[in-house]
């Protein structure tokens, strides 16, 4: 671009950014994100200054921002923002940190200091472009952002649930609560073994089933269920019942084994696939308003089925 | 020892429809000997023919299962709960 066109551009931004000067709260300038957005399309020379906390980070930032939390600007700010006449964009999450930011860089000497009024809430909401560090793609960080908030699982926590593969034993009153729950929480890949037809009398507690898939077989309607929850989850279905022959192969392919099957044989038939596969088995039985529910893990030096109870029931002794 | 004995669900109907019962002896063996002297209905369900407790039916003292402490020697003290659980395995139908 010719000189004098350059000259041209600035002195429009800074005119710009002065008319911003006129409307301030407290003495702070503002900027809204579509503004931002605006200055960031015409390849305006400025600085976006996050100013948020790491762990809010994760949820995604504005593209080459700077990275200093509020409380740190006094003693990182001139090292990481030498020029103190450059336009300074500043964001926390919703605009109100981002106006004690400002105050506080105008106090260092900072000229050209704005803080965007809507925050990075605001301009995610408003579909604009964000980036990120992570594994996760802009849709999971939001879709998954309740689980990336707790310290306890984090985007290194919730990469691992996608890479995850869980079988469900049984599409029924056990299997179809956990079915659900795994696949909003983005388990990767969910396989759900069910020789079973939906019935009208499954619809009182079996959720993933609604009632125009009575008659359908269940692992069609499950996988329909699932993928309308989550699109991020693969569904492997096998419309057969479990047995000797097959329970080797098919268990080879999964982390975790999830027993809500409803009868002795099956449970017993999971518990030892599972300790020959070494997979970890999650068991849960249920009778009226009592259950039971554990995870046997034999792999890891804990007791199978077969250490609790020895042997099954014989048929008709125990209501099943 | 006076103790409690818990029945389970499946089993309620077959003692009287009570799932806490109070009971008397010194061992889980003897506790277990007067509920099914009290309630035969739980004889076969519990014991098979030898009088061994069923593979299927593991016992709890308090929160201890009988087989790591003295299975039918267990001895109880006044107010222990001795707790009857079997393997359930509704979960579809």
């Amino acid at each position: 671009m010719a000189e004098g066109l350059k000259k041209l551009f600035w002195k429009a931004v800074h005119k710009t950014l002065q008319g911003y000067y006129q409307g301030t709260k407290k003495g702070v300038a503002e900027i809204s994100i579509h503004e931002t957005r605006r200055l960031l399309q015409r390849g305006e020379k400025i600085i976006l200054l996050d100013v948020r906390e790491q762990d809010e980070l994760a949820l995604g930032h504005l593209k080459d921002s700077v990275f200093v939390p509020r409380a740190h600007l006094p003693e990182k700010a001139e090292t990481l923002l030498p020029d103190k006449d450059i336009p300074i964009v500043v964001y926390c999450a919703a605009g109100v940190r981002s106006l004690l930011a400002v105050k506080t860089l105008k106090e260092m000497g900072y000229h050209q200091v704005l803080s965007m009024k809507e925050g990075f809430d605001g301009w995610k909401a408003a579909g604009y472009e964000i980036a990120s560090d992570s594994e996760l793609t802009p849709d999971q960080l939001t879709r998954y952002s309740r689980h990336l908030l707790l310290k306890e699982v984090g985007v290194e926590g919730q990469s691992r649930l996608l890479k995850g593969k869980v079988l469900l034993v049984g599409a029924g009153g056990l299997g179809c609560p956990t079915g659900l729950y795994l696949a909003a929480a983005g388990v990767g890949t969910l396989g759900i073994i069910d020789s079973d037809r939906v019935d009208l009398t499954n619809l009182q507690r079996q959720i993933l089933h609604g009632t125009s898939d009575v008659g359908r077989p269940k692992t069609e309607s499950a996988r329909d269920a699932i993928e309308r929850i989550n699109p991020d989850v693969k569904v492997i279905t096998y419309q057969e019942r479990l047995t000797a022959d097959n329970a080797l192969r098919i268990f080879a392919d999964y982390d975790i084994i999830i027993d809500g099957s409803d009868n002795f044989p099956t449970k017993y038939l999971v518990n030892d696939a599972a300790f020959f596969t070494g997979k970890p088995y999650v068991y849960g039985g249920v009778f009226q308003f009592e259950g039971q529910a554990t995870v046997f893990s034999p792999g890891e030096g804990g007791p199978c089925l077969r250490c609790i109870f020895p042997e099954p029931p014989p048929p008709g002794l125990v209501p099943s | 020892m006076g103790i409690e004995i818990r029945i389970p669900s499946p089993l309620k109907k077959l003692a009287g429809e009570q799932d806490i019962i109070k009971a008397e002896g010194k061992t889980v063996g003897e506790a277990l000997c007067w509920l099914t002297e009290t309630y035969p209905g739980l004889k076969e369900r519990l014991r098979d023919e030898q009088g061994k407790i069923r593979g299927f039916v593991t016992i709890y003292v308090n929160n201890e299962d009988i087989r790591s402490i003295q299975n039918l020697e267990t001895p109880l003290k006044e107010g222990d709960r001795l707790s009857i659980v079997p393997a359930i395995a509704g979960g579809y139908r």
